[in-house]
């Protein structure tokens, strides 16, 4: 009965393996990061069974290193750098440009090998006894003393990187140069200004943690010493070189979920975004800003004092882009004709968590409070605000929005208001307490706390396992969605935009007709037009 | 940005969306086109421009990756002035200089070889171009593995053989570290750079390139100068500190 | 079907190049005999720069390609002097805060 669209232009494994369609490959993307989600997300489960009780009773010390070094190194690496990006992007973003595809289709498929590469060298890692430096390798532990599989590791993070680069550039020159006629810059959709601003920040920061890991394995083994203190080598250097990158890397989570964001709120409120050129500059300078502030990751290591305050003044300055967007988003919402369909309360749920999660860094960027919270369980909290309750809610608001694009199947809406409520509560129970205990003194990074740390932790836990729950629904309601959900229209949210205009799911060339644009392509009623008799 | 909200789609088609009439060049293989251009492309111009962009937003990411090595030395020789100065006497200037310029002499006979495919040159005089090309840049290997030999029988590869009669030994230890990740990781690049234009070259061979298409030699090109830009700075930087100190 | 429009070097051009750059390598090495303090760093990296800059131009053609082409070219070297100048700063001012380790 299916028309032929991209799911059903070509069968059997080749077909899907030796894909060029910027479509199959984001599938692709889905399923490997929807694996590594949930292995993270198992060695999340060990460190809060651990947890549970104030002594270190359900694993060794050292092995809780590795739990809570693995979960870091899988979530960051294989699962929130690629996801909204690999998926989402990769999917949308020819179309919403207009395009057949993006501009080196076959180097869209090397950049999922890499990454399943790069994802094979860390399970290696995992299963021959794991890495136990934290996901931050901080030298000398990795270089010198750790006993762990810090190359495979290392390894497995610096072949990933060039999925990341390949992914990046394949973007920036798709938007630069394939843009339907028509598709001036200041018509492209949000989530298109998000994604290019992303990309900046993967070519210009990841090349640096590439060469630092490969100089970390390169002292592991050859000795050479660079970071080495006993011959005048500097740690510090390593930080210096390793948060270049992993600073921006944040950015690089969050703002593809930012880009989500505004395609909901405008869909989701049947308005036009407020202030779509705000909104659109702040994604770049979010990412320009975001390169000038590693030094707030330093600031207790030994750093000059002088230096902490050019990175805390900075650091302050960022965070007002991001604060210019939930302001527009508000105002965006606000006399909207709001539907509470399963994508928007993830992007409620977003612009709530990220508001949060944003102002506590700003506690962070305070030296003199950095001090007292540094490397406590108030930083964990922190960024587990940004990363889960914005970019993991970005992801699935995404992910839920598109998914009748993308697979021509309506999805049951009843469960997936249960699964966002699930995940709403159960992430607020994991990490609110997290702020408070980490605030009462709680370190990171210990298998073990004093007693009376224990309420706020099995607060924690409890939430873990809500969480957990929450997060497995889609996995059932979706795989359900492909067998029975009903059939989707070409536009069954009723939204705007050139995704919108071809049937769900697409021909396998996007478009029978290239598209010329004649004005922005997300253009929804003005809100008096509503009730209007 | 808010002209009012689209009209209602009529035809089935929306309204911010024009089509083509007949004949239009995008509805499929009404005309015909070059054979190596490849269908998400509008025509061979843009597929060109892609490319050499592509390529350049690469190098970026090459500066990038070289440029957390030149962090490390730009730290290290500022902590070590009088160290870095001992430990780059042991360097022969006289090799560096010579293979400076005979990847400079590559980067000629590199951009010739573009040039070659530009202008629509015979096959014989692409790859002549191509193949000088590759030779400087074994040369350029070969004087490396010699300045590499030497190192090794002078116990100047850091770690546990590393001996320094000097007085900066932890310095020059550093040194040598960078050294050999610097020039190691250059080298690499120049042996990958070689096997790239092997294929270019036999694909130079079989007629590929002319004038309405040299994307690869182009593309190649950038790589290749690149490479030797790399090591234009990598020369003085760690040849040539402090040699009015007396030359080794 | 028009050829890629492609500016054509003239081969005299890219024979002054290979000279200047020749000639620029020449002048590095002998300045690096004679000590100008802190003037030899200075002048070994304007060359290099100098050097880069041709090959940059000429050799890889920036000189006759799309702004787009030149500002990413400019990019690269100017992120790397953000991870070399904010980094240099933390290690240039240690110590400058009396009484304290750093």
């Amino acid at each position: 009965m299916a028309t032929l669209n991209y799911l059903n232009n070509g069968h059997g494994l080749a077909s899907w393996l030796l894909t060029k369609d910027h479509k199959r490959i984001a599938l692709l993307y889905l399923a490997s990061i929807t694996a590594f989600f949930f292995i993270g997300g198992l060695f999340a489960f060990m460190i809060r069974l651990e947890l549970l009780t104030p002594a270190g009773d359900v694993m060794t010390p050292e092995n809780y290193n590795k739990m809570f070094t693995m979960h870091g190194v899988v979530m960051v690496f294989f699962f929130l750098i690629p996801s909204i990006p690999a998926v989402l992007g990769n999917f949308l973003l020819p179309i919403m440009l207009g395009c057949k595809d993006l501009a080196f289709p076959r180097i869209n498929l090397l950049s999922w090998y890499i990454y399943v590469l790069g994802g094979i060298f860390t399970l290696v890692a995992a299963l021959s006894g794991g890495v136990d430096t934290g996901w931050t390798f901080y030298t000398p532990y990795s270089t010198a003393a750790a006993n762990s599989h810090v190359i495979t590791a290392a390894l497995g993070v610096f072949i990933t990187g060039f999925s990341s680069i390949l992914t990046g550039l394949n973007f920036i020159i798709t938007t630069h140069r394939m843009r339907a006629p028509g598709m001036t810059w200041f018509r492209l959709p949000l989530f298109v200004w998000a994604h290019y601003a992303t990309s900046l920040i993967m070519i210009l920061g990841t090349p640096v943690i590439a060469i630092t890991v490969l100089l970390v394995a390169a002292e592991r083994v050859l000795h050479f010493g660079i970071f080495d203190p006993a011959l005048g080598g500097d740690p510090i250097l390593f930080q210096h070189l390793f948060w270049f990158y992993s600073h921006p890397a944040v950015y690089i989570m969050i703002l593809p979920a930012m880009g989500v964001v505004s395609e909901l709120v405008q869909a989701f409120s049947r308005k036009n975004i407020f202030g779509y050129s705000f909104i659109a500059f702040s994604s770049l300078a979010i990412a320009i800003i975001g390169f000038l502030v590693w030094g707030h990751h330093i600031f207790v290591a030994g750093q000059s004092v002088y230096a902490g305050m050019i990175f805390s003044v900075i650091t302050f300055l960022v965070a007002v882009p991001s604060a210019i967007k939930v302001f527009n988003w508000v105002a965006t919402i606000y006399r909207g004709s709001v539907s509470l369909d399963s994508p928007m309360l993830y992007a409620f749920g977003f612009i709530g968590l990220f508001t949060i999660g944003g102002l506590t860094g700003l506690f962070l960027a305070a030296m003199g409070l950095d001090i007292h919270v540094h490397d406590t369980y108030f930083v964990v909290a922190h960024f587990h605000y940004i990363m889960v309750g914005g970019a993991i809610m970005g992801y699935l608001g995404g992910l839920h929005y598109w998914w009748p694009k993308m697979t021509g199947r309506l999805y049951p809406e009843a469960w997936a208001k249960f699964a966002a409520l699930l995940v709403f509560v159960g992430f607020n129970l994991t990490f609110f307490p997290q702020f408070l205990v980490g605030y009462l003194g709680m370190p990171r990074r210990y298998h073990m706390y004093p007693p009376e740390f224990q309420v706020f932790n099995v607060l924690s836990t409890a939430g873990a396992t809500v969480l957990a729950v929450g997060y497995l629904l889609p996995m059932v309601y979706f795989a359900y969605s492909l067998a029975r959900g009903e059939r989707a229209p070409a536009d069954p949210w009723g939204a705007k935009g050139l995704e919108w205009e071809i049937p769900s799911p697409p021909p396998t060339e996007n478009f029978p007709v290239t598209p010329i644009v004649t004005h922005g392509t997300h253009q929804y009623a003005p809100s008096k037009e509503v009730g209007v008799v | 940005m808010s002209e009012g909200y689209a009209q209602p789609p009529t035809a089935g088609l929306p309204g911010n969306v024009a089509i083509h009439g007949p004949g239009d060049p995008h509805d499929g293989h009404s005309h015909p086109h070059h054979p190596k251009l490849q269908h998400h492309f509008d025509d061979m111009a843009q597929q060109a421009e892609a490319s050499t962009l592509g390529m350049w937003v690469f190098l970026v990411t090459e500066i990038m990756f070289f440029g957390g090595l030149f962090m490390a030395y730009l730290m290290y020789r500022w902590a070590n002035p009088d160290g870095f100065q001992e430990a780059s006497a042991h360097l022969s200037i006289w090799l560096g200089g010579f293979n400076t310029a005979v990847l400079i002499f590559s980067s000629l006979t590199m951009a010739m070889a573009v040039r070659a495919a530009q202008t629509s040159a015979p096959p014989k005089t692409q790859v002549g171009w191509l193949l000088g090309t590759i030779a400087l840049g074994l040369v350029f290997l070969v004087v490396k593995y010699f300045e590499y030999a030497e190192k090794f029988s002078h116990n100047l590869v850091p770690g546990p053989n590393f001996v320094w009669e000097g007085q900066y030994a932890n310095a020059a230890e550093i040194f040598y570290s960078i050294y050999f990740c610097m020039t190691g990781l250059h080298a690499l690049h120049m042996i990958i750079g070689i096997g790239i234009m092997a294929v270019i070259t036999w694909m130079a061979w079989r007629r590929q390139f002319d004038a309405t298409y040299y994307t690869p030699v182009e593309v190649s090109g950038l790589y290749w100068h690149f490479v030797d830009i790399v090591w234009i700075f990598l020369f003085p930087l760690l040849y040539l500190i402090g040699r009015h100190y007396g030359a080794h | 079907m028009s050829s890629v429009a492609h500016h054509v070097a003239p081969v005299r051009l890219y024979l002054a190049i290979f000279g200047a750059l020749l000639v620029g390598t020449v002048i590095t090495v002998v300045v690096a005999f004679f000590d100008l303090g802190a003037l030899n760093n200075v002048v070994m990296l304007a060359i290099a720069c100098a050097k880069a800059l041709l090959v940059v131009l000429f050799f890889m053609h920036v000189r006759w390609s799309s702004r787009l082409t030149w500002v990413v070219a400019a990019s690269g070297f100017f992120w790397l002097l953000i991870l070399f100048v904010l980094t240099m700063s933390d290690y240039m001012s240690r110590g400058w805060v009396a009484g304290t380790l750093r």
